[in-house]
């Protein structure tokens, strides 16, 4: 049953698709990777983007899709510019963060790894796109069992409706605890 | 105009919104030393509900027993408050925040469909027979007060009329050895803004309220949430910002630079970083004389359920005109000036601030008032 | 001690996925916290807490002490010379 009613008042710039090894930037291919299994697939998608951040290398696999993902719809949105709090991110998935939190507890039977903790939240990526790109703005994760892109397009609408935000990037980021991986996002405008 | 209706809260102080807000005013804490070693190899100080209450509450209810821990203390909360909710009205919004949900389950060999936050919310919405599907909201400490941030939106925008909003943790190993590992955990009851803090103490709890919009002309002693706004940090994903930067901008977001706050409801967890990162984003915001109430030496920090059942609170404190002294503390010790009340003050109060920081550098802020 | 030195930077770029780094970029007196050098940040701090924890034995209790000891390769693996066991 659907939840709302669109009144299409966002305007969709991007849309991005992470599947099975393969990017898809609005419907046509951006990347096809040698292997689909999410760690060297990633590996492989931020060597194609030439990205230099050392703090990639200590993300959770959520954080490094969503990051990925984020680089590749804000490059050569001129529009976006960074240190604002313009850009709102509103983001959902089903598995939360269970696939580092699976990891963490098995850390505990032994030393409990801070550096995994961290990561034992799913918004913990909001973070690490808003420090990579200066974005002060609104923001929000949602737990959804399956992708409802009509709940996270109204609350992105309330946004443009009542807070400074001009942008959103806006969908579905999920890496599940068997490492399968779905990113489904977009730029949306006001 | 979107105001605060029915509301529960359940935590070691009690299990009614009054019996925990009369506990306070006394100044009881639900804070104590455990050791318990399904929870931390050491003995720590904790606020945690206990057991044979739970199991008390739940003579009552055997249609309840079968749910988890967090489920059947969500359930049992939402009971208290649901009674004239129409919840088959698909104008009747259901919100559920929490950090961690079942996460304890994970423990287990097969952990099962628990551990989804989206299942965990819709077995407690199925109970009640929520028409809509429920909206989990996930974004660390400050989930409760988005919660309450997204509820109003919702209203505003014309999608709800009314939000039933719940928010719960519970303490589990998983939790408290991950404060540990970030040492992150006082040894003593936590000691807000205090020169010498040295860390948070955890809690568990459940609060629950509904939100509605209320038309006609008579509003006295109603609460108003009259705005809120989430701002991120762009720091560090742990650290909280050296100059309260996501803070101060929510703060400046959530009050349109032009309200007259009477108090602050903070989040005062006790860490040397996060109060200092406060008392910044405070003083910028030109709020250093405003009274600072801080309630986790009462709650310890409760995580998903502290926006909520610390919005509870404090609007309980407005409408009786009282500033609820930040437990815990001795001697003020922050980098900017700030008037952290430390001794119940009564004074008129109109309008709260009520503030939450977290992991991932969040920031939440609530503009709440008071109508006379 | 220079084979302790070597290790230890090979663990830290292990624990810390340091994937930037190779042994031999690191010198012995690099700063660990600071950009010129590894430019590591307080997580990692708590995670080098675990790491001499795990592969040293050694307990560091007091968190106050990490800054004198964690300055660079070099006072690492002095402490971890004085202290393990």
């Amino acid at each position: 049953m659907p939840l709302f009613t669109l009144k299409n008042m966002s305007k969709i710039i991007k849309e991005l698709v992470i599947e099975q090894g393969t990017v898809l930037l609005n419907g046509e291919t951006f990347f096809k990777g040698e292997s689909t299994e999410i760690g060297p697939f990633l590996k492989s998608l931020y060597k194609h983007l030439e990205l230099k951040y050392g703090k990639y290398f200590k993300m959770d696999l959520l954080s490094k899709l969503g990051f990925l993902g984020a680089e590749i719809l804000i490059d050569g949105a001129n529009e976006i510019v960074p240190e604002t709090d313009e850009v709102a991110l509103v983001f959902a998935n089903a598995s939360s963060s269970l696939n580092t939190d699976a990891n963490y507890q098995e850390s505990i039977a032994d030393i409990p790894s801070p550096a995994v903790f961290v990561y034992t939240l799913p918004n913990i990526v909001i973070g690490e796109i808003s420090i990579r790109h200066k974005f002060y703005g609104e923001h929000m994760f949602f737990i959804q069992t399956e992708y409802n892109k009509e709940e996270l397009l109204k609350y992105t609408e309330s946004l443009f409706a009542e807070t400074n935000t001009k942008y959103a990037i806006v969908g579905w980021l999920e890496v599940d605890m068997n490492n399968e991986y779905n990113a489904q996002l977009m730029l949306c405008s006001k | 105009m979107i105001v605060f209706g029915a509301n529960n809260i359940i935590s070691p102080l009690g299990w009614t919104s009054e019996e925990n807000f009369k506990n306070i005013l006394e100044g009881k804490t639900g804070l104590t030393i455990q050791d318990d070693k399904e929870l931390s190899d050491v003995a720590f100080p904790v606020a945690k509900i206990k057991e044979i209450d739970i199991q008390q509450h739940l003579e009552e209810y055997p249609d309840v027993v079968g749910y988890s821990k967090l489920e059947q203390l969500c359930i049992l909360s939402l009971k208290q408050i649901i009674a004239n909710v129409d919840v088959k009205n698909p104008k009747t919004g259901f919100v559920f925040s929490t950090t961690k949900g079942n996460v304890d389950l994970l423990k287990e060999e097969e952990p099962g469909n628990d551990v989804y936050l989206g299942n965990t919310a819709q077995s407690i919405a199925n109970y009640f027979g929520f028409q809509n599907t429920p909206h989990v909201i996930s974004n660390a400490c400050i989930s409760g007060l988005a919660a309450i941030v997204f509820a109003k939106r919702m209203i505003s925008s014309g999608i709800y009329d009314q939000v039933v909003l719940l928010g719960a943790d519970i303490l589990s190993k998983f939790i408290v050895s991950g404060f540990q590992s970030f040492q992150s955990l006082s040894a003593e009851p936590c000691k807000p803004y205090d020169a010498n803090r040295d860390g948070l103490s955890l809690g568990e709890a459940v609060g629950s309220i509904i939100l509605y919009k209320k038309e006609g002309e008579d509003n006295s002693g109603e609460i108003e949430v009259v705005n809120g706004a989430i701002s991120n940090d762009a720091n560090h994903i742990s650290g909280p910002s050296r100059t309260g930067e996501g803070l101060y901008r929510a703060i400046q977001q959530a009050t349109r630079n032009n309200a007259r706050i009477d108090v602050i409801s903070s989040h005062g967890t006790a860490t040397p970083y996060n109060d200092d990162m406060e008392s910044h984003a405070i003083s910028r915001s030109g709020l250093s004389d405003v009274p600072v109430s801080g309630l986790k030496g009462y709650f310890g920090h409760t995580l998903g359920a502290a926006g909520i059942i610390e919005s509870i609170i404090s609007t309980m404190a407005l409408k009786e005109n009282v500033v609820i002294a930040t437990k815990g503390i001795q001697q003020q010790g922050v980098v900017q000036p700030i008037t952290v009340a430390n001794e119940n003050i009564a004074t008129s109060t109109r309008e709260l601030l009520k503030l939450m920081s977290g992991f991932g550098g969040c920031n939440a802020a609530v503009y709440f008032k008071k109508h006379e | 001690m220079s084979e302790l030195k070597e290790e230890l930077k090979a663990k830290l770029i292990e624990q810390l996925n340091l994937e930037d780094f190779e042994v031999s970029d690191i010198d012995d007196n690099d700063p660990l916290f600071d950009d010129e050098g590894l430019a590591l940040d307080s997580i990692d701090a708590l995670e080098i807490i675990v790491l001499l924890e795990k592969e040293y034995g050694i307990k560091l209790d007091d968190p106050k002490k990490g800054k004198d000891i964690m300055q660079s390769v070099q006072t690492l693996a002095d402490f971890i010379e004085k202290n393990r066991k």
